[in-house]
């Protein structure tokens, strides 16, 4: 609840007036129920849900309990395998269940759609087949004749081997935190154990680490450039602040996409900057800088972007540091540094404290001016979030992705509220 | 009687003779911020070593404005600010050595009272022990003895204002500038600071100029005052003389309340003067170098004027009408028409009943020439 409603709240006093108050916020709670909290919740829930294999292969993940692991299962598993898979082509899921089986283990979902495709055409003869069970499969010699696993070991090698059946068995599993465990760089083994992946293989925590990097130089850079803007239009004579504010909010107003490719233009290496570099004979035409399409590009147009966001809060909190302070520090015989670090500087971390937490929080989720002007060496964690979601469609490590970077905001949140007090925060 | 208050006026007017070492001087003073309009013009003032002086006005009158020249936060336009001496024109306030209290405290809130206090201290590289006793002894001058942990914010308001006057204080300058420092307070806390902020001022001896709008505050505290208006000085004075002996029709009725009545002079003699009124003769003291056939403005203090109880009592005798009047438990206020003014004021003392005065009774009122000023008729805009 906020401020406002509590005041409000309070102001109606009575049970009546708060539910009169309570009734106000209804539709921003639905809105923000249905547009925010339940597609993170979904996606969240995804990041350790995985029903595909587990409904498509019920009967055969069954039998796979009873299995020991050391060699190719018994043939009712085959069997029910056979049907499940032939069950699952018709229904149009045999590509998911592929999918998520060859995620486990690579070049599983040839093996599985091949085999599916080969039964299909053999599928009629095999239920006719004398071997076919008409009781309990349980109690079958396992020497007995067995058509189904027959045909299915010879349409593909894969089939004999431990491993392909234990991957069936993992991607069968409903609830895993196998995504997590690869969004942090690190796999299950074979026998359950949790290692780290080799080093070459490593790609999710320092891409994490980066974007963490990134996000904190560019906090540091908006508070160093804005920090002066909003002490200027805090500081103008009254007729002249609006117009310098109006300076700092067109660029807010403009669109996101016409500042950043704006940035193309400049720092591009036949670009504007690198031109009149040029021009002035202070670079050679085979010496131009590659300022964009790498962490430069990202740095320099986040910061642009998200510079409005750092100067608003300290402006709207220098707005209200009295001139007397410095003043008075002065009438004290302090110099203008002396007085800035003791007193000025002191009074304006509320907006301080609110601009770093917006910027970093803004920064470290996104996503657009990366993807336009990162190239291949400025993306950060969020276009690897998008690239599961849109190119590889590993939805569930998206998912995790989001997740870890959820709780490392969260965590930073605290961390922030610990050293500085939310509570004293100030966005105006 | 009116012989011996004159001894008392003249005796009190030896004290306005400028005499000692002036601390202060301000020289041909102007201020302007845009060009056109004058905030201060042509100030000519000088304030005394170990002075409690006050500059008193109503708001926009220039006072601030001045004191904010001598602390070095706004330059002169014109003239020129001396301090002990020495131009302070392109001396930065930090280096000016001048206390300063202003009219919010502007106590750092984020500093404990003994870190605000200390402040003045550490930018002069006093040291950590040197500085904690005198922080002690600065706040054992305001009774605030032991209140070093607390800060600005946990503290009323009359506590906060003595912290501000330690600060001000606590890096021992000779100078001690406050800026409408009680404005603020209630009028109880007030008046107990007005005491107290005198007290300290006498202690240690310091020059404090001192700037209010409220006549009473400024008459209470200062050994002079300066009455300000449109960036004026109008009158510089002990506040006995500017009380008894206003020397424009501003300070008259700014300092207490006046009686003020326009006429022209018809006769002269000394410092004696006959002025028409045009509604009568009345006989003044003429204490503006005015001569026969001038405009005139004549002040008469309200608790000068009497009922008189026969004819002839008073060489200024006239009859009223009276109009409205006014219960203040130590006195009446009689609102009288008389001498062409519907709103002459009679104070009567709450001595003997009321005399039997009812509103619409005609009555006799008279005040002898001495309580009654002939002064310089204020130039346009002046009047308060």
């Amino acid at each position: 609840m906020t401020n406002a409603t509590r005041a409000l709240i309070r102001a109606r006093g009575g049970a009546a007036g708060g539910l009169r108050a309570w009734a106000l916020v209804v539709p921003l709670a639905a809105f923000i129920g249905v547009t925010f909290v339940a597609p993170l919740g979904a996606m969240l829930t995804r990041s350790v849900h995985t029903p595909v294999v587990a409904d498509a292969l019920p009967e055969t993940l069954r039998l796979l309990d009873g299995w020991d692991g050391s060699a190719t299962p018994g043939a009712p598993v085959f069997r029910a395998l056979g049907r499940e898979l032939l069950a699952a082509r018709d229904a149009r899921t045999l590509g998911q269940v592929a999918n998520r089986v060859n995620r486990v283990e690579g070049g599983l979902r040839s093996v599985l759609t091949r085999t599916a495709r080969r039964l299909h055409a053999a599928a009629p003869s095999l239920e006719s087949a004398p071997g076919a069970p008409t009781s309990t499969d349980a109690t079958r010699s396992p020497d007995g004749p067995a058509p189904w696993r027959d045909a299915i070991l010879g349409m593909d090698e894969a089939w004999n081997e431990v491993v392909t059946w234990r991957a069936i068995q993992r991607a069968g599993e409903r609830f895993t935190g196998r995504h997590y465990l690869h969004a942090l760089d690190l796999d299950e083994a074979p026998d359950g154990a949790i290692v780290a992946q080799p080093e070459d293989l490593r790609i999710y925590l320092p891409l994490l680490g980066r974007t963490l990097l990134v996000s904190l130089a560019v906090t540091a850079l908006c508070l160093a450039l804005g920090y002066p803007v909003a002490y200027l239009i805090a500081r103008a004579p009254p007729e002249r602040a609006p117009l310098l504010l109006l300076l700092v909010l067109v660029p807010f107003w403009t669109s996101l996409l016409v500042r950043t490719t704006s940035w193309i233009i400049l720092l591009q290496s036949e670009g504007v900057i690198n031109d009149l570099l040029v021009a002035a004979g202070l670079l050679d035409q085979d010496g131009r800088l590659a300022m964009i399409y790498n962490m430069t590009g990202t740095m320099v147009a986040m910061t642009h972007v998200l510079l409005p966001f750092m100067v608003l809060p300290l402006y709207s909190v220098m707005r209200t540091v009295p001139p007397e302070y410095m003043r008075a520090a002065a009438s004290l015989g302090a110099t203008f540094p002396a007085a800035f670090r003791r007193v000025y500087w002191p009074r304006t971390l509320p907006g301080v404290a609110a601009g770093c937490l917006l910027v970093f929080i803004l920064a470290i989720g996104y996503y657009i001016t990366p993807a336009l002007v990162g190239g291949r060496t400025g993306q950060l964690i969020s276009n690897m979030i998008a690239y599961h979601m849109q190119q590889s469609l590993n939805w569930g490590l998206a998912a995790a992705l989001g997740g870890i970077l959820l709780v490392c905001v969260l965590a930073l949140y605290l961390l922030f509220d610990r050293l500085v007090g939310v509570d004293r925060m100030r966005l105006g | 009687m009116t012989e011996t208050r004159a001894a008392v006026v003249g005796s009190l007017g030896e004290r306005t003779d400028e005499s000692g070492t002036p601390h202060v001087e301000f020289l041909g003073v102007g201020k302007s911020y845009d060009g056109v309009t004058q905030v201060v013009r042509d100030l000519e003032l000088r304030v005394y070593e170990g002075e409690f002086l006050t500059l008193l006005g109503p708001s926009g009158s220039g006072k601030t404005t001045c004191l904010m020249m001598l602390a070095g936060f706004e330059a002169p336009t014109a003239g020129r600010i001396r301090i002990a001496g020495r131009r302070v024109d392109d001396v930065p306030p930090r280096r000016r050595n001048i206390g300063m209290v202003f009219q919010n405290y502007a106590l750092f809130p984020h500093m404990t009272v003994g870190g605000n206090l200390a402040f003045p201290l550490e930018v002069r590289g006093v040291d950590r022990a040197n500085a904690a006793q005198r922080v002690r002894r600065a706040l054992e001058l305001v009774r605030l003895t032991g209140f070093e942990d607390r800060k600005p914010g946990e503290l009323s308001g009359g506590q906060q204002q003595r912290v501000a006057i330690a600060r001000a204080l606590v890096f021992a300058p000779n100078l001690v500038l406050m800026d409408e420092p009680l404005g603020a307070l209630d009028r109880r806390l007030r008046e107990e600071m007005q005491y107290e902020i005198r007290r300290i001022q006498r202690t240690l001896g310091v020059t404090v100029v001192y700037v209010t709008h409220d006549q009473q505050e400024a008459m209470a505290m200062s050994d002079r005052v300066a009455v300000f208006n449109q960036g004026r000085i109008q009158q510089v004075a002990p506040p006995e003389v500017l009380y008894e002996e206003p020397e424009r029709g501003f300070v008259a009725t700014f300092i207490g309340d006046n009686n003020l009545l326009q006429g022209r002079i018809v006769a002269a003699r000394g410092d004696v003067c006959v002025v028409d009124t045009g509604h009568g003769i009345v006989q003044a003291f003429l204490v503006a170098p005015l001569e026969v056939g001038d405009a005139v403005t004549l002040a008469i203090r309200p608790e000068r004027v009497a009922l008189a109880a026969e004819p002839g009592l008073y060489s200024n005798e006239f009859e009223a009408l009276v109009d409205d009047i006014a219960f203040l438990g130590d006195h009446l206020r009689v609102r009288v028409a008389v001498c062409g003014s519907s709103s002459f004021v009679v104070k009567i003392p709450n001595r003997a009943g009321h005399g039997g005065v009812l509103e619409d009774d005609r009555i006799r009122i008279g005040w002898t020439p001495l309580d009654c000023r002939a002064l310089a008729p204020d130039e346009e805009g002046e009047r308060p």
